[in-house]
């Protein structure tokens, strides 16, 4: 008995060249929870926000209930009873104002709303609402002095007053613990029997697990599996989500020479599992693992931005425990970390001030940083890395993202290292630019060890002598990067015992 | 391509432009403006504020703001007194004891910022108004005079030694007999020294790279909680320098002076940031918006405009020169990435 209640057709979205959306349909059915997987940059969150009116489309067309929808903003995708709540919780409530003014704050937005407010009518129709979802706090608690999880249940209980026949829920879990996790998933339930679509955005297979009716995998901006039916293809939903096209980059496995860096016994959170890893000098090893797997933790700590909850690390035999970046990079350890917009640009600096901003003590004589020797190095960078620029002073912004990245990849082969960790380096690059930058990572490895951070298994595949896969926080599976088990591989990414 | 051109031209020349065109209006409609002294008086009237605003200019280049300078110049101005006038110190101690004052009120800045996480406005907010009051409690409000009287009933004996006044009235020669003041040449040296710092060794470029993402300079191992605090000690080094050489010249400790400061050394700052289109501060567009203010209030001066319209014209020129900054700017970039 179930009937599509949102369906999307075609629809495609491009920001300038970058064509996030390219023919997008799906459709969301009555009663059911839908998840909806794909890796960074799959186009998940800009299709997310077409459905809500944020974004506009360039294509394509949406219908709701069978009629036409193409909501000009936000609060008209609301009103027609589109209701999304997104990942970053403190969006959705207010923390300084008390349960029962969250709940109502759309009564105090309508047109005609009272100039003055009546708390106490207020609160006897917000308790009227938290009774009907089942909320037990006290309406008179101020949202500041909540959990996250009772946060999140109030973004949603105040989505759910009205009435919507679509819930988006953008990973709504990715900041709660189990038990929490276990209440939200209740009030999924709730919902789903009231009938309500849901869609609902997550990595964690155990909330998958646990929630979904189907799934759809999304990949390069198009849908690239559609998964329902019991007992739901796990598998097969996120090899079409990382996919694993064989590429055409061919890797001739190095072992490794001396061991570089030895971890031993880590644990990335109390209470988490310990593993071992040994980097070898001229290896590549790819660390894969789907998001919350503890990946960005276990670069952080080799970074020293992090304490591991236990364990030991090793340099070339000598103890290793970097009390932040500045120590590892004294140590030889650097980082190009992910997110290349928030963690690694400076918008207002040029090509060269980007790339040897690390290096700049070494460019300079007595703190005076000698032009000529810094611009040698990074226009002989540029060469080696292929930059697409006019000159090495070009802006930073004037460059594309793949551009952007080889700078910031650049920036750490500037000067030998002994490990060299590189956090999601793919970010947001296109193929040929993802190319150029694994052609010379591995071309360059030979005198350290390099660690690559990626999600895609393509991407690993592509780079790696040596495939780690962590899963919640454990080594789960190593492989050499030839003759690969990849139905192994992906069972080992999303939990699953090898068959 | 051929607005875009006009625009870019105008971004980058405009303020320099302007700045021309004024002193040539000027020295035709105004006569004795386009002469040495002239010229002399306008930069001895910019100097102690231009020297501030150099000051404010790093704390700006590390995405701060420092609202205490013009307290920390006052403080400056009373503690040289007191010291010279009370205390019957000689001028090296004077200078000595703000400098310091300076530095440790720089210091205690950056801690509130980095260690205390209070916000740049709010810790430098609480610091101007800490120091205004505190400047008054050792001379009960009072101004600071030789032969005032003291709550012990004697009179203060102490004077301004020769050497300090010299810092601000001293004039060396220069083609003309006593053409240069003292303050004027260390106003120059100041802007030069902030000027290479920020502009030539790495920890200038280093506390742009905080400015303009601090995120990216942490993890490129940067000690970015000592860079912001260093600024802020620069800062109010500075700013204990300007109310040295304002003691200098007026002579005495007085309560009431050193007003108008704040706003005139943060205005020259982001005026600065207008200048040759660098749309960020920097040392040269400060000491050239510094400049531009003196110019212009000299000239219009000279034309007999009263004085009350003074700050009005300061406000007018600085709200341009945001717009310049701002709006030009921003409608490039946008044209860059079309």
């Amino acid at each position: 008995m179930t009937s599509a209640v949102l369906t999307v057709e075609g629809v495609r979205k491009s920001f300038g060249r970058n064509a996030v959306l390219k023919n997008v349909a799906l459709s969301l059915d009555a009663g059911t929870v839908t998840v909806l997987m794909g890796a960074n940059g799959a186009g998940k969150s800009t299709l997310v926000k077409a459905i809500c009116g944020i974004h506009g489309l360039d294509g394509g067309e949406m219908r709701l209930s069978g009629a036409p929808y193409a909501p000009a903003t936000a609060a008209d995708a609301l009103s027609q009873g589109v209701v999304a709540v997104h990942q970053n919780i403190d969006d959705g409530v207010i923390p300084d104002l008390d349960v029962a003014t969250n709940l109502m704050l759309d009564q105090l937005t309508k047109p005609g709303a009272k100039t003055f407010v009546r708390d106490r009518v207020l609160r006897a129709q917000a308790g009227e609402i938290a009774r009907s979802m089942g909320l037990k706090m006290d309406v008179k608690t101020r949202v500041s002095d909540l959990n996250v999880a009772d946060r999140q249940l109030i973004a949603i209980a105040r989505a759910m007053a009205r009435a919507p026949k679509v819930l988006i829920l953008d990973e709504p879990t990715s900041s709660l613990s189990a038990t929490e996790a276990d209440r939200l998933f209740g009030f999924i339930d709730r919902l789903r029997a009231q009938g309500v679509a849901i869609l609902y955005i997550s990595h964690r297979m155990s909330d998958i697990r646990r929630i979904a009716d189907r799934i759809i995998s999304m990949r390069d901006g198009q849908v690239s599996g559609t998964f329902e039916g019991a007992p739901l293809d796990y598998e097969g939903a996120v090899t079409a989500m990382l996919g694993h096209k064989m590429t055409d980059v061919n890797i001739t496995p190095k072992t490794g020479g001396a061991a570089v860096l030895e971890i031993e016994n880590l644990s990335l959170r109390p209470g988490w599992p310990t593993f071992n890893i040994t980097a070898h000098k001229g290896e590549v090893i790819a660390i894969t693992g789907l998001l919350g797997s503890g990946k960005s933790q276990l670069a952080d700590i080799i970074f020293g931005l992090r304490k591991p909850a236990a364990g030991t690390m090793k340099i070339n035999g000598a103890p290793y425990d970097p009390a932040n970046a500045n120590g590892a990079i004294a140590a030889g350890v650097y980082m190009s970390p992910k997110d290349r917009g928030n963690n690694a640009v400076v918008p207002a600096f040029n090509i060269t001030d980007n790339m040897s901003l690390p290096f700049l003590r070494a460019f300079s004589t007595l703190s005076f940083i000698r032009q000529t020797q810094q611009r040698r190095a990074t226009t002989d960078m540029i060469d080696r890395i292929g930059v697409v620029c006019q000159s090495q002073d070009d802006g930073i912004g004037t460059l594309s993202g793949g551009n952007q990245q080889k700078v910031m990849i650049g920036r750490w082969l500037l000067k030998p290292s002994q490990v060299l960790l590189l956090d999601e380096p793919f970010q947001g690059v296109d193929i040929g630019a993802r190319r150029d930058i694994g052609r010379h990572i591995r071309e360059t490895a030979g005198e350290r060890a390099t660690l690559v951070f990626v999600a895609e298994i393509d991407e690993a595949i592509e780079i790696a002598d040596r495939i780690i896969v962590l899963n919640e926080g454990n080594l789960v599976g190593e492989h050499e990067n030839s003759n690969l088990d990849l139905a192994a591989l992906v069972a080992q990414i999303t939990g699953e015992k090898a068959a | 391509m051929g607005t875009e051109g006009t625009r870019s031209f105008a971004i980058k020349y405009g303020f320099i432009l302007l700045l021309v065109g004024l002193s040539v209006y000027f020295s035709l409609s105004a006569s004795g403006f386009f002469s040495a002294r002239s010229a002399v008086f306008v930069f001895q009237s910019v100097a102690i504020t231009g020297i501030l605003a150099l000051g404010v200019t790093c704390t700006l280049v590390v995405d701060g703001f420092d609202l205490s300078i013009g307290s920390v110049a006052t403080s400056a101005l009373m503690l040289s007194a007191y010291s010279m006038v009370i205390l019957e110190q000689p001028a090296y101690v004077a200078v000595l004891l703000c400098l310091a004052m300076g530095a440790f009120v720089g210091l205690i800045n950056g801690l509130l910022i980095v260690k205390m996480k209070v916000p740049d406005l709010l810790a430098t907010l609480g610091m101007m108004f800490l120091l205004i009051g505190l400047q008054r409690i050792p001379t009960q409000g009072n101004s600071i005079a030789t032969g005032m009287s003291l709550p012990d009933g004697t009179n203060a004996e102490g004077t301004f030694s020769a050497a300090f006044l010299w810092l601000g009235r001293h004039r060396f020669d220069f083609f003309l007999e006593r053409l240069i003041p003292v303050p004027v040449v260390i106003f120059i040296l100041v802007a030069l020294a902030i000027w290479i710092f920020l502009e030539f060794t790495r920890h200038g470029r280093l506390m742009y790279a905080i400015g303009s993402n601090q995120r990216a300079a942490e993890l490129v191992g940067a000690n970015v909680q000592r860079y912001k605090i260093l600024a802020y000690m620069i800062s109010g080094v500075t700013a204990s320098i300007g109310g040295i050489l304002l003691a200098a010249r007026l002579g005495r400790g007085d309560i009431a002076s050193g007003n108008n400061l704040l706003l005139d050394s943060v205005a020259a700052a982001l005026i600065g940031f207008a200048v040759l289109g660098a749309a960020r501060p920097n040392a040269f567009g400060t000491a050239i918006g510094a400049l531009f203010v003196g110019i212009l209030l000299q000239g219009m001066t000279m034309m007999n405009a009263p004085y009350y319209t003074q700050d009005f014209v300061k406000g007018a020129v600085l709200v341009c020169a945001l717009v310049f900054t701002f709006y030009l700017s921003s409608k490039s970039a946008t044209a860059r990435k079309a």
